[in-house]
């Protein structure tokens, strides 16, 4: 049975019990070979990607409850009462925000994994240029055309948009909900993907003489409008017919119209369960750029940033609970992400400026759960340039998505991420073909002295031996120099680094080695 | 009254059933910009004076550019002028201000409003937050009807531009009577002086909210504004090396303290809450620093920051850029910054920023009306829907129902929203993404979602019309097909109508094809059309010789409006 077909009558057959070779699904849940039909290929595997514009604000998000004192003192007028944090099970440390209680009972689930500090080198300000960072997956001062994911799917689907679909490939390689298609989709000669609003209803383009196109702007312009044309005429079928062929089943989103993320994730979630083989969704919700009334006064719970939090929530759930009912839970992997984090002082006007890292959830059935990464460190004294610096790149999460979840070869990795190498997360449940690549390489130690420093200070680690990375980032972000990069032996080293050129404040130090990252905050005060 | 039910609006786009029918493959080699087509462009003109012939094509592509679509009416007119005097005639603006927005939404029994009588003006009375969505409602009808009865000058694409330029959000500006004061100021100054416009816009009301400006204190100087000012309004991140994240910081520092009053709708200083220290910026402004002040004397450092801003060349290179994508195309090369941008950036700059200045010299150039630069744009939404308006002389309701009348243009507002331009509520401070988003640009506004949205909204105009209270908005393809020079000739009909149509023509293989498939109803003679034509003629009233001539025109429209060159401009 091709798998088109199978997924067409199990949904068909949704209100009756499912049989496969005479058994019921019910009686076969944890049944290995429901399990491998679900785990079918890596090409059965979506990716939805929730995207939050505007800069959403990590540390009123997923809240460092070790870091209270400090956090209070930097931003009295908008920290959620320690008593209103969410506690999830397990980290007494870490805590979310109190409009989160779905997205706790996610990760109670083990549904949920929470990457803290997500950033990169040099943080940009800018909303349009940090979301090109994002999307493009590209170095702070690089500006690269082409999307994360629109170079992975050009692999997958190769000189399109030339003779697809096809009889192989009858779906778009990626679906937008909404008017806009994210340049996360742009691939080296099209954007793979396609934006919808209403999957059931699509217009009917007119067919006829095509005169040729000038080679000229115009004609290049027109060029373009006519292949919109053509696929859109292409692929509504394929996508409508997935539409009707599956119902949401959930009863958990609210009402149309309430929450924008709920009735987008509503629409994803119907295709996937209608048997498209697209790969790719992206959803976004907007409103986080925060600058004023984030909470209301005296009530932080409360507030804009407080509505933006239980809509994602809200949403997450329905969406998550859609599948299961759906039986497609095993195939679907979701993720936030926003252009950037917010300052860690707030502002007098209850909202919080551009910041730096930030923290974003990945979900799933095949997540592994957890929270990857440390709270971050909020210093004593916290000045309005202050920032939350990076602990994980963006780019490693890509990584681990692109290897444990799509089944990118090494080989194929690199161009993918531009030839960068990044750490690779342990995320994915059961991603990893050997669980050695996150032991293998161990930091023991990460330490120097003095600290605070004056004219120098040596830093001293334990690694397992490999090529070891270490960088000094200021306290917005920027990196300011490389400490070391070359190959160690196992064991303990020292390198000295020299501060007299670094102006008196905070830094912090991250060593990359493999898989492992650790970083430490380092004073200079002369 | 005052919102259009969105079921009852989406519903009017006649959904269709699809077939199995396949497009014929072309060979796309260049689908979409992965980057900018630079190959394309083998163009090498400058801003001289262009000399070269003033015919339909030039004219067209002028009111094209500057006007919302082109009527047969413009061409005649501009026929009778030589092209200095065309541009000198564009460029004349009225100084008058339109009469204000009215309340049309009170006759709905939960908008009542106390302090304005339905059909009178809202613009001075105090903001009522239950009134403030109906109020915009009201104004963005206002502006929608205002481009579509425009006349024949730049004012309302210049109108545009400068929205998109420094673009707000009605929706967070929330206080209508603030929003339609902004625009005011935008429609007052729009071919006025750049630098008094951008140093109104620093302490509008509008923006203070917008950009968080209101709260921008000593204690906690707030980036938005600061950050904005100098990334889109003025100098711009074009070159490598632009403005640091300090230079940020002190420009929040100098803009601190101002507010606005609720009671008057208007900015005050309020020294107490001015940061009265030193402001240094970078190299990038030449370490300017800006002295700090204290008491009233505060109020002035705005002005000081925009004398630094202004010294620096790069605004008016930024603001020619942004002209150039909005009027001509997108892509700048190196001949085009060489010989378009840079000088025209030295007349702005030597005009102290004179925006008609600069207008004047981009229209009358021989760049403008290179043929490389004809037909090049896909239209943004508003040029689609309001041009489309303005071809046809679509008629809206008059005054006699107010009501009435801002719902026809609050619903082709809408629509507008529908295809990715919600005039008055601009995606962020950046404005429309296809005006900036390299190196897709125009591209943007085409998707698989808004090109079957662009010609449901052309369809439902041709065939059933948009009815509400007892109104229908329709086309009349009679009365436009009657403007033309003997419309019983099939042949002679079709290239009128294509011409005014298309930017770049159809060929005659396809205009045989239209006529044959429309005009002739697949008969062979010529005279199958002109028989019919001249029967209705003869007999206007006769519904069933109408009807002949009427359901043709229908389908040769729907047909003309379905083809990607109909979405160029």
């Amino acid at each position: 049975m091709k798998r088109r077909d199978f997924i067409q009558k199990a949904i068909t057959a949704s209100a009756l019990p499912l049989v496969i070779n005479g058994f019921p699904v019910e009686a076969l849940a944890d049944n290995p070979i429901v399990n491998f039909l679900g785990k079918a290929g890596a090409e059965d595997r979506v990716l939805v990607l929730i995207q939050l514009n505007g800069g959403n604000d990590g540390l009123n998000t997923v809240i460092p409850i070790n870091q209270y004192t400090n956090l209070a003192k930097a931003r009295q007028n908008i920290l959620i009462q320690q008593s209103k944090v969410l506690a999830l099970t397990g980290n007494i440390n870490t805590g979310l925000h109190p409009s989160l209680s779905e997205v706790r009972g996610l990760y109670d689930n083990g549904l949920v994994n929470i990457v803290q500090s997500v950033g990169y080198p040099d943080p940009n300000f800018s909303h349009f240029r940090a979301t090109d960072i994002w999307l493009t997956g590209s170095d702070s001062n690089v500006n690269e055309d082409s999307g994360w994911l629109g170079r992975y799917l050009d692999n997958k689907f190769p000189n399109f948009p030339t003779n697809y679909p096809s009889a192989n490939y009858p779906d778009p390689p990626a679906i937008q909900i909404g008017a806009l298609i994210s340049p996360a989709m742009q691939g080296k000669n099209s954007s793979l993907g396609m934006s919808i609003t209403d999957p059931t209803s699509f217009y009917q383009f007119i067919t006829g003489t095509v005169d040729p196109a000038p080679n000229t702007p115009a004609g290049h312009e027109l060029t373009y409008v006519r292949l919109v044309a053509q696929q859109t005429q292409q692929y509504s079928g394929t996508i409508k017919a997935a539409a009707d062929k599956a119902t949401n089943i959930s009863t958990l989103y609210p009402t149309a119209g309430q929450n924008s993320l709920a009735d987008q994730l509503k629409v994803v979630a119907r295709l996937i369960a209608g048997g498209l083989k697209t790969q790719v969704y992206m959803v976004s919700l907007g409103g986080f750029d925060t600058h004023s009334a984030q909470t209301v006064a005296n009530a932080t719970e409360t507030g804009n940033h407080a509505v933006l939090m239980q809509r994602i929530s809200q949403a997450v759930n329905a969406f998550q609970d859609d599948l299961k009912k759906l039986a497609v839970d095993d195939r679907v992997l979701g993720m936030t992400f926003s252009e950037f984090g917010r300052r860690i002082k707030s502002n007098d006007s209850y909202g919080t400026d551009h910041g730096a890292a930030a923290p974003l959830f990945i979900f799933g059935k095949n997540v592994k759960p957890g929270i990857t990464g440390n709270n971050p460190i909020i210093p004593a004294t916290v000045s309005v340039n202050d920032n939350v610096p990076m602990q994980i790149d963006f780019r490693a999460i890509y990584a681990s998505i692109l290897k444990y979840w799509f089944k990118v070869s090494d080989s194929e990795l690199s161009p993918l991420l531009l030839n960068k190498t990044f750490p690779l997360l342990d995320i994915i449940a059961g991603g990893s073909t050997s669980a050695a690549e996150f032991t293998e390489a161990k930091i023991g130690v990460l330490e120097n002295y003095p600290n605070p420093a004056t004219t120098q200070t040596t830093i001293k680690f334990t690694c397992s031996g490999g090529y070891v990375k270490i960088r000094l980032f200021d306290n917005i972000g920027r990196e300011i120099l490389t400490v070391t990069e070359d190959t160690y032996s196992r064991g303990t080293h020292e390198v000295i680094l020299n501060t007299e050129s670094l102006n008196n404040g905070t830094y912090y130090y991250q060593l990359q080695q493999g898989a492992s990252q650790l970083m430490k905050t380092l004073i200079v005060a002369k | 009254m005052a919102n259009i039910n969105r079921k009852q609006f989406f519903q009017n786009f006649a959904l269709e059933t699809l077939d199995d029918k396949q497009l014929p493959v072309y060979p796309y080699k260049d689908p979409s910009n992965k980057e900018l087509p630079t190959s394309l462009r083998k163009t090498s003109t400058g801003i001289s004076e262009y000399t070269g012939p003033w015919g339909e094509e030039q004219i067209k592509h002028l009111c094209r550019r500057t006007l919302f679509g082109v009527t047969k009416a413009d061409i005649d007119f501009f026929k009778t002028k030589t092209m200095v005097q065309a541009v000198d005639s564009i460029l004349n603006i009225s100084t008058t201000d339109p009469s204000p927005p009215l309340n049309h939404y009170s006759g709905n029994a939960n908008q009542a409003d106390a302090d304005v009588p339905l059909g009178q003006t809202w613009v001075n009375a105090v903001d009522n937050p239950n009134l403030n969505g109906s109020r915009r409602s009201s104004f963005k009808a206002w502006w929608l009807s205002l481009m579509v009865n425009q006349d024949r000058t730049i004012k309302e694409k210049m109108n545009l531009f400068w929205h998109n330029h420094f673009a707000t959000e009605a929706n967070v500006v929330q206080s209508a009577r603030t929003v339609y004061n902004h625009h005011k100021l935008l429609r007052q100054n729009c071919l006025g002086n750049f630098k008094t416009l951008n140093r109104l816009i620093a302490t509008d009301p509008a923006m203070l909210i917008y950009l968080n400006g209101e709260q921008n204190t000593k204690t906690a100087p707030d980036e938005n504004y600061g950050r904005e000012l100098q990334e889109l309004f003025t100098v711009g991140k074009d070159l490598p090396i632009y403005y640091t994240e300090d230079d940020v910081k002190a420009a929040a520092r100098v803009m601190t303290g101002w507010r606005n009053s609720r009671t008057t709708y208007s900015s005050y200083f309020d020294s107490t809450r001015h940061d009265t220290t030193n402001k240094q910026f970078s190299s990038f402004y030449n370490n300017t620093v800006i002295v700090g002040k204290t008491g009233t004397n505060g109020a002035t450092e705005v002005d000081d920051l925009m004398t630094m801003i202004f010294n620096h060349n790069e605004v008016a290179k930024h603001i020619a850029r942004s002209i150039y994508r909005f009027f001509v195309y997108y892509n700048i090369d190196e001949s085009v910054e060489t010989n378009v941008i840079a000088p025209l950036a030295t007349i702005f700059r030597n005009s102290n920023y004179n925006i008609k200045t600069l207008m004047d010299a981009l229209l009358k150039s021989e760049h403008f009306y290179d043929s490389l630069n004809m037909g090049c744009v896909i239209k943004p939404p508003m040029d689609h829907l309001v041009g489309l308006a303005r071809t046809f002389n679509l008629i809206f309701p008059d005054s006699t129902n107010v009501a009435t009348q801002y719902g026809h243009y609050l619903y082709t507002q809408q629509v507008g929203i529908l295809l990715g331009q919600d005039i008055g509520d601009a995606p962020n401070v950046a404005g429309w993404p296809a005006y900036y988003q390299s190196p897709q640009y125009y591209e943007l506004w085409i998707n698989s979602d808004s090109l079957p949205k662009r010609n449901q909204i052309c369809d439902l105009l041709v065939y059933t019309g948009y009815n509400r209270s007892g109104f229908k908005l329709i086309l009349d393809p009679i009365a436009f097909v009657s403007q033309f020079t003997s419309p019983e000739d099939p042949n002679l009909l079709i290239n009128q109508i294509t011409s005014l149509l298309f930017p770049i023509d159809l060929s005659s293989t396809s205009k045989t094809q239209v006529k044959t498939a429309f005009l002739l109803s697949g008969q062979s003679s010529d005279y199958y059309w002109s028989d019919v034509w001249n029967e209705y003629v003869a007999a206007p009233t006769n519904n069933t010789k109408k009807q002949a001539v009427y359901t043709r025109l229908q389908g040769m429209f729907k047909y003309l409006f379905g083809l990607a060159e109909f979405q160029l401009n």
